[in-house]
């Protein structure tokens, strides 16, 4: 519940309520591909996310 | 007021903790974790900074993390959408981590931190600064200036690639900033990556590499001219705008197409160990070139907005010293700061204290007979009488402990002089990438040999890759062309000039190995191959002891100054206890270690049973 109040506030602070669909549809897909995710810290190769 | 800072999850993860504004302690996870840039949650970093400020974690006022999830995230999404259809594999790569994880970060930082110690999470104040702010600040507060413009440029933080930023009166505005993925970090780390080194570890020796490059030759011009003209677009201010079609880390898990680089340079990628020929040196040197102009502009571009006399610096690029020398020899500014942990971990300490002084409001009070408030960057644990003496009974090692540190740094100075090799273990651990003194290996910078001996039978590193010199401070201008302090050897400045032996005729047609291997001045292994070193001062106020022994050194020998690195083997995080230092004499070459007061000659000890299956312990970096 944290997590969705802040990023409420954050996209209410950035403007950018665009982004909304395009968060739904990647997480939706995101999600299926958690089953065959890993660690947070593991898989990159560049620390650019 | 006792603030927390943490830098994770990406490299080099740290903690840092501050009492007040002042800096208590700080140390990255890698020298407890002994896993090189570890990226993981730094408890043992964290659990450290605790005991060192006697603090629990309900009795901190604060947790500061060194970035904004939320707003990488929404850089992340908005990168994907901007190159769609392209970056499906990065997608896949990236999406189900911060799905797990990294989007949940407030909660992942609560959970941790119940495996550092019990506390109560209701009470728990987390703050999140933005990722080039915790820069700014690591790099304002600690300096001795109430007014300077502060320069950060990295690889990536959120949007953000470089800042110029103005500290006055203890608050820092933001000026101007450089946005992903434009980022002169990211374009020296796609050289890294093109020619056979490591990203994100690997930059600091295509810096070295670089001199070995014919500067003015018609193919570094070449390649100068390529890179100006079809990989970037430089600004007045410093900006760049880097041309995509070039590079692939934005949406891909490569820094860049490789057969497209291959038909604009010439020749193909360098595979990691293979061997460096002259056009890979000469390719270091024009981006290197190409990086010095970019900084300088950008710093000439912070003068113009601030009006400063002072410069403060930080963030991963701020650690390419040589650029440091070069914007220095400028004089846009007076003077000059760099955090003497540029990186990320730095970020730690800057988040902390940008909270305490931006968040909270504190008031900053500067001690102008200080060169900073870094306490010379020895900020992490010491080790105890109780833990050099374990290890000596785990080990049956022989030693002698000496009660009178003169008559040591006596004896000690003596064996330098002999050409040994001495791992040196005092005091408090550095923060930082650098060794200072406190956790290095060191030699006679005289020795001609010592050069070769250091890189091949005890760090087992390249050959080509230089040393760098600890000199008494009162001494830096009898041999390089530098006025002024390098505490933290963030500075590259050239050997006095009646120090230099002239190169050779033909000298530019050497190959690496003739030239790495010709005397270049009376203090070669500390001379690069342009007869530059990478200065660090040594002052009596922050380092006694360190400055002691090379005062006896000087006394024995006329020399003030001796060669200085990291104390660790290719790929392992400097030493941090009693410990791994032991190993590190008795896996290597080296002739002596000094723990405190206790000598260890590697002739006494008993056999190392252990072969050389320990190199596999480090991933090579």
């Amino acid at each position: 519940m944290e997590f969705l109040k802040d990023f409420w506030l954050f996209l209410k602070e950035r403007k950018k309520f665009w982004l909304v669909p395009m968060i739904l549809v990647l997480l939706l897909i995101g999600a299926l591909l958690v089953f065959g995710g890993s660690s947070a810290v593991a898989p990159f190769i560049y620390t650019l996310f | 007021m006792k603030i927390l800072g943490i830098s994770a999850f990406y490299h080099d993860s740290a903690a840092a903790i501050i009492g007040n504004g002042e800096v208590i302690a700080a140390a990255q996870e890698e020298r407890f974790t002994r896993k090189k840039h570890d990226p993981g949650f730094p408890a043992n970093a964290i659990k450290y900074c605790l005991e060192e400020a006697g603090v629990t974690i309900d009795e901190l006022d604060a947790v500061v993390f060194y970035d904004k999830p939320l707003l990488k995230f929404e850089r992340l999404l908005e990168t994907y959408y901007g190159f769609a259809p392209v970056g499906v594999s990065s997608f896949v790569t990236s999406i189900p981590t911060w799905i797990k994880e990294k989007m949940f970060l407030k909660k992942l930082i609560k959970d941790e931190l119940k495996g550092v110690g019990e506390y109560d999470v209701k009470k728990l104040k987390l703050i999140f600064p933005e990722h080039h702010l915790s820069h700014a600040a690591s790099a304002y507060y600690p300096s001795s200036f109430d007014d300077a413009a502060i320069l950060t440029i990295d690889g990536v933080g959120e949007w953000a690639t470089a800042s110029i930023c103005h500290g006055k009166g203890g608050k820092i505005s933001v000026l101007k900033e450089l946005q992903f993925p434009h980022s002169v970090g990211l374009l020296y780390s796609a050289f890294t990556y093109f020619l056979g080194f490591r990203v994100n570890s690997g930059e600091y020796k295509l810096m070295g590499l670089a001199p070995y490059g014919n500067a003015d030759s018609e193919a570094v011009k070449s390649y100068v001219k390529k890179i100006k003209d079809v990989l970037i677009d430089l600004k007045e201010d410093g900006s760049v705008w880097l041309n995509q079609k070039y590079f692939t880390y934005a949406t891909g898990l490569r820094m860049v197409p490789d057969q497209r680089w291959e038909k604009l340079f010439g020749f193909p990628r360098r595979q990691g160990e293979a061997a460096l020929e002259q056009h890979h040196c000469d390719l270091g040197v024009a981006i290197q070139i190409v990086t010095e102009e970019i900084v300088i502009k950008m710093a000439q571009e912070a003068k113009r907005l601030t009006g400063s006399e002072n410069l403060c610096m930080a963030g991963g690029v701020a650690l390419n010293c040589v650029a440091n020398g070069k914007i220095q020899n400028e004089n846009i500014f007076k003077n000059y700061f760099i955090q003497p942990a540029a990186g990320d971990a730095g970020g730690a300490l800057g988040c902390a204290l940008a909270a305490y002084y931006i968040y909270f409001g504190e008031e900053r009070k500067v001690d102008k007979n200080l060169l900073d408030s870094m306490k010379g960057s020895y900020l992490g644990p010491e080790s105890s009488e109780r833990e050099i003496e374990l290890a000596i009974k785990k080990h049956k090692a022989s030693y002698k402990k000496y009660d009178s540190f003169d008559e040591l740094t006596e004896d000690v100075a003596g064996y330098l002089a002999e050409g040994n090799v001495i791992g040196w273990h005092q005091g408090r651990m550095e923060f930082g990438p650098r060794a200072l003194g406190n956790r290095s290996i060191i030699g006679d910078a005289r020795n001609s040999e010592m050069q070769k001996k250091l890189n091949l039978k005890i760090k087992y590193r390249e050959s080509f890759r230089p040393f760098a010199p600890s000199v008494l401070a009162s001494d830096c201008e009898e041999y390089f062309e530098h006025k002024g302090n390098s505490p933290y050897m963030l500075l590259v400045h050239p050997v006095k000039e009646s120090r230099r032996i002239p190169y050779p005729a033909g000298y530019e047609k050497f190959g690496l190995k003739e030239k790495l291997y010709h005397n270049r001045s009376d203090i070669p292994s500390i001379t690069h191959i342009d007869y530059s070193a990478r200065i660090q001062t040594v002052h009596k106020e922050t380092n006694e002891r360190y400055w002691k022994l090379i005062q006896a050194f000087k006394e024995k020998t006329g020399y003030g100054l001796i060669v200085n690195t990291s104390f660790n083997v290719r790929g392992e995080p400097i030493v941090c206890t009693p410990e791994d230092s032991y190993k590190c004499l008795m896996r290597t070459e080296m002739d002596f270690l000094v723990v405190g007061n206790y000598v260890f000659n590697k002739k006494d000890q008993p056999a190392w049973k252990e072969g050389a299956e320990w190199k596999l312990e480090y991933v090579l970096d």
